[in-house]
Parts: C-alpha cells; sequence; structure tokens
C-alpha cells in the first residue's frame, strides 16, 4: 500500500502545475492523442462470447434493491449470465477497488460509481477499457460521456432535501438549504456523510463552493443524526426517524413515494446538487465479454426507461420518457457538477467535513 | 515426563520433536509475523524512515484523543455495568434455590452467542428516538407528541448499554462458575460457628466470589474497549468515534496504514498491562480455595422471594435476547423495518429479497461456513497439540509455546486485521484477496480460549495412561491419538463449536481484510447496514442466528458436555 502509485496527493504533486488549474482538468480528458474506438452493437457473437464466460461482476454504488433489479433484468433477457453485484458507498467502492488492485486483485468487471472524479483517477491511471456501446455512440450527448470512450452517465439525479409528510405539513417543510438552519429543525435533520457517499461527496462540494463551510457548519449546528450512503436518509425519513433530510438521493425518494411511503421531495430554491454515475468496464476484466455485454445493455433504451421506471433516475439517453408524476428534469434547478474540482478537493472535503460534523 | 526409555527402539520412526517443533515455528509466524508489521508500520513513514511523527499526530490531534477518551469512558462504564448486573445474577442462579436456573444460563448463553453488530442494530429498531419500536410503545401510552421519547440509543449512554447487553456474559459466567466452585466446607464452617446465612454469604462467600468478579470487570473493559461491531453501527449516527471505528475510518481512501498501526498500539498495550493485572488476580483467588474435596455448595432458600427473583433475572434478560430478537422478527416480515407487524401487514418480500435478489447473500454464507468448518478445525487440531505439549511439557521451551497461544488475547480484532493487513498484502505470502487470511485471523482470535479450554481438559487425564502406551512402545502422537484423544472426545468437540460461533460473530478483523470475493456475512451485514437495508439484515441476521443456535444446542446434546461452559 505504501508505495502504491495510488495517493491522489502524490500525483497532484508531480502534475503539480497542471492539475493545480481546475481549468485545465477537463482539457487533460480531451487530449487529442486517443479517441474513441467505434460504438460496438450487442452482436448474437458478444452474447455468445458473454455466455461462455457465465458471469460478471459488477461494483456500484447504486442503492442494493435497484442494483440487484437491474441485474435480475439483464440475466432475464441473457439467460445463463449471472450478475454478482458489489454494492458499497461509492467511496468504499473507491478505496476497495484501489486496495485490490494495489494487491493484484483484478475482481471486478463494471464499475457505476455515483463520484464523477473516480472515472478521472481510473482513466487515468490506465484502469479502464475503452469501450462504447452503440447507444452511446448514437444517442448520448457529448458532455454526458468520455471523449476517450472510457465512460458514460449511466445514471443521473439530484441530491435532495425531503420531508416526511406524517410528521411535516407541506406548508411548513422547508423550501430552501437557508430554511434547514430554523432552530425548529434542531434535532430533526438525518444526513448521509462525504466519507462513505458518491453522492454526498459531490454534493458537499458544490454546497461548499456554492453555500460556503460557513453554512454547513451552521447546519452541523443543527444537531443531524449522521448516516453513511446517500441512500439511507430517505429510508429514515420512511421509518419516520427523521422529519427532514438534509440530502439523500431523489430516486430513492420517487421509490418510497411511489409505493406509498409518507415521503416528499424537496427541491430547494438554492438549486439541488447535480449527481451523475458514470459507468466503464475496466480494463483487466476477469470477463471481458460478459463485462461488453452488460455495459452495453445498461445504456440500451430498455434498461435506461427501466431505471427510470423502477428506480426513479434521471436518463441521459433520448429515447426515455420521463414518468409522470415526477418533476420533469428540465424544471429542476440544479447546482453545476465538475468532477475535475471534485477530485482535487476530496481529501479537504472529507477533513473539513470530519471537523464540523465530529464524525 | 516419562520416567521409562523404551529398552528397544520399536520400528516406526518417533516424528513427535520436528511435528511439535513445526508447530511452534507455525504459531511464531502466526502471532510473530502481524506484530512485528505493526511496529515497523507505526514508526515509519512513507519512505521507510524511522520517525516517531505517527504517535506525535495520534497524540496531538484531537481526532484522536477524543475517541481514545471516548474509549475509556465506554469501557469503564460498560464494565460497572456489566458487574452490577451479572454479580447478583451469578449469585441468584449458583447459590440459591432459583426456579429455573438452567434456563437462565441458557439465556446468558444466547445472549454470548448473539453477534455485538447484530444486537446494535436490533436496538437501532427498538431504540431510535423516534421510530424506534419503544419509544413508538411509550408515545402511545402517555400519548405524547411527535418528539417524546424514553430512550435514545444514538448517544454514549445508549452505546454503552449495547455493549454491556453482550459484555455481560463473560462476567456472569466468571462470578457463576466461581460460585460453582467454591466449597460449601467453608459456608458450613461460619454457619456452625454461629454465622446465620446472609452473614455466611457477605463474609464467607462474597469474600471469596470477589476476584473472580474482577478478573470480570477487567475481562469485559476489554471487550468494550476493543469492539468493534456495536460502535460500528451506532457511533456515527450518535456523532463520535471510538478507537477502533477510527482505526477503520483510516483504511478508507487514502488508506492510511501507519497511523492505524500506530493507533493500535496504545490499544495493544493497554490488552496486555490489564491482563497481566487479571492473571495476577486470577492467581490469587485459586490460591486461596485450594483444599480437598469439597462439598456441594449450599443452595440458600429465597423463601418469597424466589418468584420476584426470577422476574428480575428474566427482565434483564429481556434486554439482550428477547426485545432485540423480537425486533428482528418484525423488522423480517415487516413492510417498514419498524411498522408493528400485523396479519394484515404481513410480508415475506424480505425473505424473497435475501433468497433470490441479494446476489451477494449465497457467496458470503458459503464463504461463512467454509471458514468457520475450517478454522474451528485448524484451531482445535493446534489447541490441542499445544495444550498436549504444556501439561505434559513434552518438548523443551514449551512455556514459550503455552505463551503464544495465549497472547493473541492481548490482539484486539481490528489491531489483528492491521497487523494481518500489513503482512499479507506483500512477498514472500501474498494472500489477502483469498480465504486463507481471514482462516489465519479467525484462528489466532480463536487459539487462546480454545486453547485454555483443552488445556483444562487435559489436566482432568492422568498422564499414567499414556505412559502405560509409551512403554509398550507406541509413539508419542500415536498414544496421543489412541489414547489421550478419545478420552478427550467432548472437551474437543466443544471447542470446536465454540469456534464456529465465533467465526459467526466476528466482524473487526473481517472488516480489515475482506475482498468482494472473500465477504463473509458478518461484513455482509455491515454493508446492507450502511444504506439502510434493515429488513434483509433481520432476515440474514435471524438466518445466521438459527444456524449459531443449531451448533451450540448440538454441543449440549453431547452427553456430559453440558457442564463445560463458554469462556472466551
Amino acid at each position: 500500500m505504501k508505495k502504491s502509485n495510488w495517493s491522489r496527493r502524490q500525483l497532484l504533486k508531480t502534475t503539480g502545475v497542471v492539475a493545480a488549474s481546475a481549468a485545465l482538468a477537463p482539457a487533460l480528458s480531451t487530449r487529442v492523442l486517443s479517441a474513441a474506438p467505434p460504438p460496438t452493437a450487442i452482436t448474437p457473437a458478444l452474447i455468445e462470447a458473454a455466455k461462455k464466460e457465465g458471469k460478471v461482476i459488477f461494483y456500484t454504488s447504486v442503492d442494493l434493491p435497484l442494483a440487484e433489479k437491474v441485474a435480475k433484468e439483464f440475466e432475464k433477457k441473457y439467460p445463463g449470465i449471472q450478475v454478482r453485484v458489489e454494492r458499497t458507498g461509492a467511496e468504499r467502492v473507491f478505496q476497495r477497488i484501489g486496495q485490490e488492485y494495489a494487491s493484484n486483485i483484478h475482481a471486478v468487471d463494471v464499475v457505476s460509481s455515483s463520484d464523477a472524479a473516480h472515472s478521472i483517477v481510473w482513466k487515468r491511471n490506465g484502469m479502464l477499457e475503452a469501450f462504447v456501446p452503440e447507444d452511446v455512440g448514437k444517442f448520448y450527448p457529448a458532455e454526458h460521456k468520455d471523449p476517450d470512450g472510457t465512460f458514460a452517465s449511466f445514471r443521473v439525479w439530484v441530491c435532495i432535501i425531503a420531508y416526511n409528510t406524517n410528521l411535516v405539513k407541506k406548508e411548513d417543510a422547508p423550501k430552501s438549504f437557508a430554511d434547514l438552519l430554523d432552530p425548529k429543525w434542531k434535532g430533526k435533520i438525518v444526513k448521509a456523510h462525504p466519507s462513505y457517499s458518491g453522492t454526498i461527496m459531490t454534493a458537499t462540494y458544490q454546497m461548499q463552493r456554492d453555500l460556503g463551510w460557513g453554512y454547513l457548519e451552521k447546519l452541523a449546528a443543527q444537531n443531524v443524526l449522521q448516516v453513511q450512503s446517500s441512500a439511507d436518509p430517505p429510508k429514515r425519513l420512511a421509518l419516520g426517524e427523521r422529519a427532514v433530510q438534509a440530502d439523500g438521493n431523489e430516486y430513492n425518494i420517487f421509490q418510497l413515494m411511489e409505493t406509498g411511503k409518507p415521503v416528499a421531495p424537496v427541491y430547494a430554491t438554492e438549486g439541488s446538487p447535480l449527481i451523475v454515475g458514470p459507468m466503464s468496464m475496466m480494463k483487466q476484466a476477469p470477463n471481458p465479454n460478459a463485462a461488453r455485454l452488460f455495459t452495453a445493455y445498461c445504456f440500451t433504451p430498455e434498461c435506461q426507461q427501466f431505471i427510470i421506471d423502477a428506480g426513479g433516475l434521471r436518463s441521459m439517453h433520448p429515447n426515455t420518457k420521463e414518468k409522470p408524476g415526477r418533476t420533469p428534469f428540465k424544471d429542476i434547478k440544479t447546482m453545476k457538477d465538475d468532477p475535475a474540482a471534485v477530485e482535487k478537493m476530496s481529501e479537504e472535503i472529507k477533513a473539513h467535513y470530519s471537523k464540523l460534523f465530529h464524525v | 515426563m516419562t520416567a521409562v526409555a523404551p529398552a528397544t527402539k520399536r520400528t516406526g520412526v518417533d516424528v513427535t520433536t520436528p511435528v511439535l517443533y513445526f508447530f511452534a515455528a507455525l504459531l511464531c509466524l502466526l502471532i510473530v509475523l502481524p506484530l512485528s508489521w505493526l511496529f515497523v508500520y507505526s514508526f515509519t513513514d512513507k519512505s521507510g524512515a524511522f520517525t516517531l511523527a505517527n504517535f506525535a499526530r495520534l497524540f496531538s490531534e484531537s481526532a484522536f484523543m477524543e475517541p481514545l477518551l471516548t474509549t475509556f469512558i465506554i469501557a469503564f462504564c460498560s464494565a460497572v455495568l456489566c458487574c452490577a448486573v451479572s454479580a447478583p445474577m451469578g449469585w441468584l442462579v449458583a447459590r440459591t434455590d432459583l426456579p429455573f436456573a438452567g434456563l437462565i444460563r441458557a439465556l446468558v448463553t444466547a445472549s454470548f452467542v448473539t453477534p455485538p453488530f447484530l444486537g446494535a442494530i436490533a436496538w437501532e429498531l427498538l431504540a431510535a428516538p423516534n421510530s424506534g419500536l419503544l419509544n413508538k410503545l411509550y408515545r402511545t401510552i402517555i400519548g405524547g407528541e411527535m418528539d417524546a421519547h424514553l430512550f435514545n440509543i444514538y448517544t454514549l449512554p445508549g452505546l454503552i448499554f449495547v455493549i454491556s447487553c453482550y459484555t455481560f456474559p463473560y462476567v456472569f459466567t466468571l462470578v457463576a462458575n466461581s460460585l460453582d466452585r467454591t466449597p460449601g466446607e467453608l459456608e458450613d464452617a461460619s454457619s456452625i460457628l454461629g454465622g446465620g446465612r446472609w452473614y455466611t454469604a457477605r463474609r464467607v462467600t462474597i469474600p471469596l466470589v470477589l476476584p473472580a468478579l474482577l478478573a470480570g470487570a477487567l475481562i469485559a473493559f476489554l471487550q468494550a474497549m476493543t469492539l468493534f461491531g456495536s460502535p460500528a453501527i451506532l457511533a456515527l449516527p450518535a456523532g463520535f468515534h471510538t478507537m477502533t471505528t477510527k482505526i477503520w475510518s483510516l483504511f478508507g481512501y487514502p488508506p492510511k496504514p501507519e497511523l492505524a498501526a500506530a493507533a493500535s498500539l496504545p490499544l495493544l498495550f493497554l490488552t496486555v498491562i490489564l491482563l497481566r493485572a487479571e492473571h495476577m488476580i486470577i492467581g490469587r483467588r485459586s490460591y486461596s480455595i485450594v483444599g480437598g474435596k469439597y462439598g456441594a455448595p449450599r443452595l440458600i432458600p429465597l423463601g418469597r422471594m424466589r418468584w420476584p427473583a426470577f422476574a428480575l433475572c428474566m427482565i434483564v434478560l429481556l434486554n439482550p435476547v428477547f426485545l432485540p430478537y423480537g425486533a428482528l422478527i418484525n423488522a423480517a416480515f415487516s413492510p417498514v423495518a419498524t411498522t408493528p407487524l400485523t396479519f394484515s401487514n404481513f410480508t415475506l418480500h424480505n425473505i424473497e429479497f435475501v433468497l433470490f435478489e441479494l446476489s451477494a447473500a449465497g457467496p458470503a454464507l458459503n464463504n461463512t461456513i467454509i471458514l468457520g468448518t475450517a478454522a474451528a478445525t485448524i484451531g482445535t487440531i493446534l489447541a490441542l497439540v499445544i495444550a498436549y505439549v504444556t501439561t505434559r511439557k513434552a518438548v523443551k521451551g514449551w512455556r514459550l509455546l503455552g505463551f503464544l497461544a495465549t497472547a493473541p488475547i492481548a490482539i484486539p480484532g481490528i489491531v489483528l486485521g492491521v497487523g494481518l493487513f500489513l503482512s499479507y498484502t506483500r512477498p514472500p505470502f501474498v494472500l489477502y484477496g483469498t480465504l486463507w487470511i481471514l482462516l489465519i485471523a479467525f484462528v489466532t482470535i480463536a487459539l487462546p480460549s480454545a486453547y485454555q479450554q483443552l488445556q483444562a481438559a487435559f489436566r482432568t487425564i492422568h498422564p499414567e495412561l499414556e505412559d502405560a502406551s509409551r512403554i509398550l512402545g507406541a509413539t508419542r502422537l500415536r498414544s496421543l491419538w489412541q489414547i489421550t484423544a478419545p478420552l478427550l472426545r467432548t472437551g474437543v468437540i466443544a471447542t470446536w463449536c465454540f469456534i464456529f460461533v465465533g467465526v459467526m460473530r466476528e466482524l473487526s478483523a473481517a472488516i480489515i481484510l475482506f475482498t468482494s470475493q472473500t465477504k463473509v456475512i458478518s461484513v455482509l451485514i455491515y454493508d446492507l447496514n450502511e444504506s439502510g437495508d434493515l429488513g434483509a439484515i433481520s432476515v440474514i441476521g435471524l438466518a445466521m442466528l438459527i444456524i449459531t443456535f443449531a451448533v451450540v444446542i448440538a454441543i449440549n446434546r453431547i452427553p456430559g458436555f453440558g457442564q463445560t461452559r463458554f469462556r472466551a
């Protein structure tokens, strides 16, 4: 571990001048040295080769029940190929892959984090395979795919405030992040943690940038219930454990709402942090064909519509329809995402956050 | 030692000595290697040069000093609470005509085999301030409004309470066993000299059992100090770290193994010091009641207090057993984990999810059973050989062997995890990513108690039987195999089951050492807790308890084992 070429800090030191400027970071990924390979369609030959491998290992931070449902859909469509879902918080997924690769363990085939900064690091370390599914090549907008073809946005969502409708009346619910500082919410807020959750890491970056650390310091003084995953606050709301969530997945709120649980989303007037979850296959995937097939499947309109309908996620595939009853994505005011900046600041964010929240 | 050497050498080479030295070497490797790396890492910087910077950072930053202090408070309070509960209960069970004393002992065993992390999750279901079942009940009874609550598990006292629930069996067992062994004659003497029943209890029985109670307090302190499971579940929501959760957080990205190693050393040193203290106390106790054959202890009739005393014991046992198990069953079959179960909302959704959708469940269960079986088998064999060598003083250096076998007791699970991680992620032994590294961890953790159990069993077998076999020309190994082993059968089986149960409970080393391919059930539960999938946890947790109880009941069915108690 000690001599690993893994530390962001070291990487930043060696590439000091370049990395010091966040503005230059996107330029790094758009260098003209390499270009994306031609898009790959799902062919009978690919399916056959994938079936020979028989399984695919999927490391992700997608909320477990949803990730397993996607896996089941895939298994239904391509019988004989088993999907093993390894679900944990994005920051732990990142740490786990780093630790496994440092020990020469190449177990993961396909990865989808909720911290888009991870893709930048993996790509830079040469861990990602350049592979463009047909749908990504044909339909995905340029800002949602890597020019070198190593990742594309599998899913998009926002990190939102929400409340328990049994405990809070609609008119009393907070409308903005600023409202959460009202003394009436003291001891009634649940919040997830950026050291575990990629969603919260991304969101914390955007919030400290737009609202300042001072805001988070005041929020910490509200005696929040600190949980780990961004999938957990919505579940705590549904239990009635806390009245309001300061952050958490919009998609979990949709899932709970639509199965009759007493929760409702709030899109903060300041804007809700925008989260992008890229997907990639690994260069050293132990089941390369199954990995290609699974990745390609995940970007099909079929799977994208499934993660919208069953999962509550947003899709960048133009051939998908939003589910009625949900606020359309274009109507939501979002903060601006900036994976390159998150990549640069993640250690600082973790340290500052744990100072404020004591954990 | 055998005094008579065989006059003529029989055929067959005596491989005993090489075999025993092999075991000694294995033990050294198991224990010395991880500890050495721990020291090396804690005293070096990234480039490998000697430094004290890790310790300077450890003792100067409040991010480390606060958890250290918190850990002390937790350990101290848990030890006091455990003693306050266990001493009267142990006395009631061992020395009075309390009804259903056997049942109470069995329920204490049930608390012992319940994994502390599972207990902590169950107590979240019960006593989270707003959604906890007990608080809901309380609000229903008093008609209180939304925020009224009786308990808040997300606090320091809440964590101390949950830790005590699963630590008190250690104290109880020590106290009850000590009272079981206290000779009746001493009490008789007191009665004959005119001491009343209560006077005798106060002046004879209690002083005799006091050292066991103190030893129990130390064990409880150590357990609470080194526990990872319960703090991992409750400390984060409560907004503080303990030393073990802090060490675990140092393995987040980017990993800081040198700080984790440095943070482990205070736990290690404290454990060694406290165990020395325990050794001194235990030593004094066994001196004080040495004597000839003892009569059975007098049972004190409780009279009208019999049933109230029984009720009191059951109220205590509500906390580690009945309430948590009830909460888990409720969560397993209810649509929302903390909604009280009724006939109309009963659902098998969670069971379906775990059985048919959760793709990590099968492999994790598989790994756990493989590891449990392998660790129990290897650990028992290892402990058996070492216990033989030390009780029969079979090779030179047997003392060292005994010491090495007991040494892991001083290594908290998470510290051992860190040490093994540092040792086996580098050549020549790259074991990280395989089940082997977990196997080594589990065997090492189980070894001290397995060794103590089997050593006690060996002491009951007179060496004359082996000597007879040796005189007739058998090698040591052969007489061990054909004479001693059959006599030890029940002890061996009990030890095997004990290690198996220990593997099911173990989280602190596993959480450092697992990879996605070598996940075990305890780690799976920890991961599910991270994202709040309480229903799935309850199903897996209950399955885990059922497996564990099946094993424990199987032990108790073996004739003659009824008296042997768990000691860890």
